[in-house]
């Protein structure tokens, strides 16, 4: 590779790494501007009631009493050191808790936009195909709908509907990871990663309709059909082809929001998953596991964005070029 | 967040559970009602009960746990030396009996035999030293510390008596000892090792824990009671309630406790039973006294006698509950037309605020919280509009749970519209809030000499009946100040399968009857 590629690829690193420092800071200084310790998370009111000396001793058990910057720069140094801390709740390391906890919603993000994209690419090719038609309309209040219901109430609805009616419920039963009962796994993976693929299937939808008609009133389109290429493989080869990108750009944004743990459908199917994890530690005021698990979700995130931007190079021989 | 800041309140209503029984007449119990069942026909020995909880609990160690499932699942692990009854009596648990000297100053308990711990060791009495004295030790930062307060020290006389000194005579402290943040834990155990390995006494041991998945309990077959009919218990961990019952309608769970009134409804369709439970906690308008605005005991009055408390039931909670005086523990409940206006009376208000010379109204700064639990709002909003016929204004100040509880603690507000937990013990419930030396008196904002000398009373009489006009009269004195406008107490929901016997519901949300649970 050449010295600028290098210097690319270095700054990127660079920018990457301040983005996850940036992440870290915020988090660590939400976290304190949110009144209330984890000794008022786990007493409430019963908090008043604690003698001075009780309040010290509490203090001192939740790694609570020493000065932000020591807290901050301890917290970042173990981090640097492959520590991420403890959960006192769970009795566990924060690595323990993620690392069962990241798969599951890695699995139920593949999942969802593996459907979505079953759902929105075709769909928007079928709207695209006759634009201001019946179909497209059809397409468009698919779409429209995916945008519009929210996530919790499809959840609740589909869960209760199914379970009180037909007594289909998998998600009542005990998680299991796809490594333990593959079977039981993905059944309990269908109905959440119905859910958010159906949400994610319309930005895609969308993207897929607007990008094809962009396309498809460029010159080497018609080109192509003056040379006698049939329908098929002029609107798979060559139109959804050149339209990849902004559905790829679409896809990896979407996959990004997913890592972060899609909290709402993770609470209503009880995976344990990453989003939960982090939302049970701001309930309990765990800061070490919130600063952790949030940094994990935004490395994530920024690895997601590079892995879209290499993607690019691969279906877009322009961007190769360049 | 609704449910789970809920289920942080209903911690409060466990922390110092107790009925208190005197001291000498429970001298003579004997230990059959410790491990009483509901009876049923004929349970099947054996079986997996799944029970359905929203939350992980907070921390396994007993004398620091809070969190109400966290009480309540340490239940089934540890054991305690007094117990309640389905009634929330006082009971033998490990200590099978008790004397109390004729100056209430000694307290003499003789322990069970034949009880072990779940890692085989036997439990006597210098493990109840050593626990009693290391929850009174600050360094423990046990949250029961201060429920031994009376106790100045304890002697292992033998190994099966132990021997409790009194600063002063503690009607309350029976019950004290029933809570699970008392629970005996061995003498060489360290918190370190029993945080992932919990070593108590109680019907069950910890078989497995999934963090933010599920707890498995296995029955304990060396358990000095009658032996549990289940095999295993799993807590499964299902965040939301709607998800609870979904999962029991396919029958994935067999026993769950749910908050809220909607989704229990949702669950009375089909083979599921539901089961109402009031509550020892309370819904309260909580007057600050020692506000220049509400220091005239008229006003106060005027605010009592011009609120309908079943139209706050009505509106803000669907009816699901009962209008309640101050003591909600069955054995000492308040009556609660024992009040100045036990229906709303408009004309009787405004004679009140005028013998107060504030006939052209009042303006009341009152905190709310949005979030701590669902109700509040709409509690505010209804006593809001009530008491403006009245001449009342309520400013309504509604905050985020954090902010609330910082301002209820540091007694910041006029007026604080508030769900608090009860105990079973009316001088464990009220004692702290309302003697003039009680760590809560800032917070409850009123006290007087004939109050202060009534709790010393209730501490001191050994008579159960005796206690009971006591606390009587406590309750009247608090109501005939307008100390707090008390308001009303709301169920929780029961919801088991059509296998599930045996198991007993209780007002302090215990689930200790798991031991006599079975599936048919």
């Amino acid at each position: 590779m050449s010295s600028t590629t290098w210097r690319r690829v270095a700054r990127r690193i660079l920018s990457m790494l301040g983005t996850l420092l940036g992440v870290a800071v915020l988090v660590f200084i939400m976290l304190r501007a949110i009144p209330g310790s984890q000794i008022t998370a786990g007493l409430g009111t019963e908090a008043a009631a604690l003698t001075p000396e009780q309040r010290a001793a509490l203090e001192a058990y939740y790694g609570i009493d020493k000065p932000l910057v020591v807290q901050f720069f301890g917290w970042l140094g173990n981090v640097l050191t492959g520590n991420l801390g403890f959960s006192s709740s769970s009795q566990v390391s924060v690595a323990t808790l993620t690392l069962s906890a990241l798969p599951v919603t890695f699995e139920l993000a593949v999942l969802s936009i593996l459907l979505a994209l079953v759902i929105g690419i075709p769909l928007g090719m079928l709207s695209a195909s006759k634009p201001d038609s019946a179909r497209d309309a059809l397409g468009q209040v698919v779409g429209l709908a995916g945008l519009s219901v929210p996530s919790f109430l499809l959840a609740t609805v589909l869960m209760s509907f199914l379970s009180a009616q037909l007594g289909f419920n998998p998600n009542g039963e005990a998680y299991a990871t796809l490594l333990e009962d593959p079977v039981r796994n993905l059944r309990q993976m269908l109905l959440p990663s119905l859910v958010l693929g159906f949400g994610i299937a319309a930005p895609i939808m969308r993207t897929t309709r607007t990008a094809l008609l962009d396309v498809r009133s460029q010159d080497f389109v018609r080109t192509a059909r003056a040379k006698g290429v049939g329908a098929r493989r002029l609107q798979v080869r060559h139109i959804l082809g050149n339209a990849l990108v902004p559905i790829v750009t679409m896809t990896g944004l979407q996959f990004g929001y997913l890592l972060g743990g899609a909290v709402v459908v993770e609470q209503i199917f009880s995976l344990p998953g990453i989003g939960r994890q982090v939302l049970l530690g701001i309930q309990a005021k765990e800061y070490a596991v919130v600063q952790s698990t949030v940094l994990i979700i935004a490395l994530s995130f920024v690895l997601v964005n590079l892995a879209t931007d290499l993607a690019y190079r691969i279906i877009d021989p322009r961007v190769r070029a360049e | 967040m609704t449910r789970d800041a809920r289920v942080k309140r209903g911690t409060l209503s466990v922390i110092g559970l107790g009925l208190a029984v005197a001291l000498a007449a429970s001298g003579c119990s004997s230990s059959t009602g410790a491990s009483g069942s509901a009876g049923s026909p004929s349970p099947k020995v054996g079986g997996n009960l799944v029970v359905g909880i929203t939350t992980d609990p907070d921390n396994l160690d007993p004398w620091k746990a809070t969190q109400f499932q966290a009480v309540n699942i340490l239940q089934t692990l540890y054991g305690t030396l007094t117990e309640f009854d389905k009634d929330l009596n006082v009971v033998p648990g490990l200590a099978e009996s008790w004397t109390v000297s004729p100056d209430g100053r000694t307290v003499t308990m003789k322990l069970r035999h034949g009880v072990k711990f779940s890692d085989g060791t036997t439990f006597g009495s210098e493990d109840v030293k050593f626990s009693l004295d290391k929850i009174k030790d600050k360094a423990t930062a046990a949250v029961s510390a201060a429920s031994l307060a009376s106790v100045t020290s304890v002697d292992a006389t033998d190994p099966s008596t132990v021997t409790l000194h009194l600063s002063a005579p503690d009607a309350g402290l029976l019950a004290n000892l029933a809570v699970i943040n008392m629970a005996m834990l061995p003498s060489e155990s360290t918190p370190q090792a029993l945080k992932t390995t919990p070593d108590g006494t109680g019907p069950f041991t910890l078989k497995e824990r999934k963090p933010n998945q599920s707890l498995t309990m296995a029955r304990n077959d060396a358990y000095w009671g009658t032996k549990p009919s289940l095999d295993t218990i799993e807590f499964r961990i299902i965040p939301d309630e709607t998800s609870i019952v979904s999962a029991m309608q396919s029958n994935n769970v067999q026993l769950a406790i749910l908050n809220d009134p909607l989704v229990a409804k949702t669950a009375q369709s089909g083979s599921l039973k539901v089961t109402k439970t009031a509550q020892l906690s309370y819904h309260v308008l909580q007057l600050n006294a020692r506000r220049p605005v509400l220091s005239d005991v008229n006003v106060r009055l005027a605010i009592q006698c011009a609120v309908d408390r079943q139209q706050v039931l009505d509106t803000a909670a669907l009816g699901e509950g009962e209008v309640t005086g101050p003591i909600t523990s069955p054995a000492y409940k308040s009556d609660p037309s024992a009040r100045p206006c036990p229906t709303r009376d408009l004309t009787k208000a405004k004679e009140y605020l005028a013998k107060a010379g504030k006939s052209d109204g009042v303006t009341i700064k009152t905190i709310v919280s949005q979030g701590e639990y669902a109700t509040s709002v709409a509690e505010a909003q209804n006593l809001k509009a009530q008491l403006a016929e009245a001449k009342i204004t309520l400013d309504l100040e509604v905050l985020a749970s954090d902010p609330y509880v910082n301002k209820w603690i540091a007694a910041d507000f006029d007026a604080a519209v508030a769900l608090n937990g009860g105990r079973p013990d009316p001088d464990g419930m009220y004692g702290r809030y309302f003697t003039s030396t009680g760590n809560l008196n800032k917070v409850a904002g009123y006290s007087s000499p004939d109050l202060d000398a009534l709790f010393a009373q209730g501490k001191q009489s050994s008579d159960p009946n005796t206690r009971k006009g006591i606390y009587a009269k406590v309750s009247r004195n608090l109501e005939d100040n307008a100390a707090w406008i008390w308001l009303f107490t709301g169920y929780t929901y029961t919801v088991t399968s059509s296998k599930v016997t045996g198991f007993v519901p209780m007002s302090n949300g215990s689930v200790q009857y798991l031991r006599s649970t079975a599936l048919s």
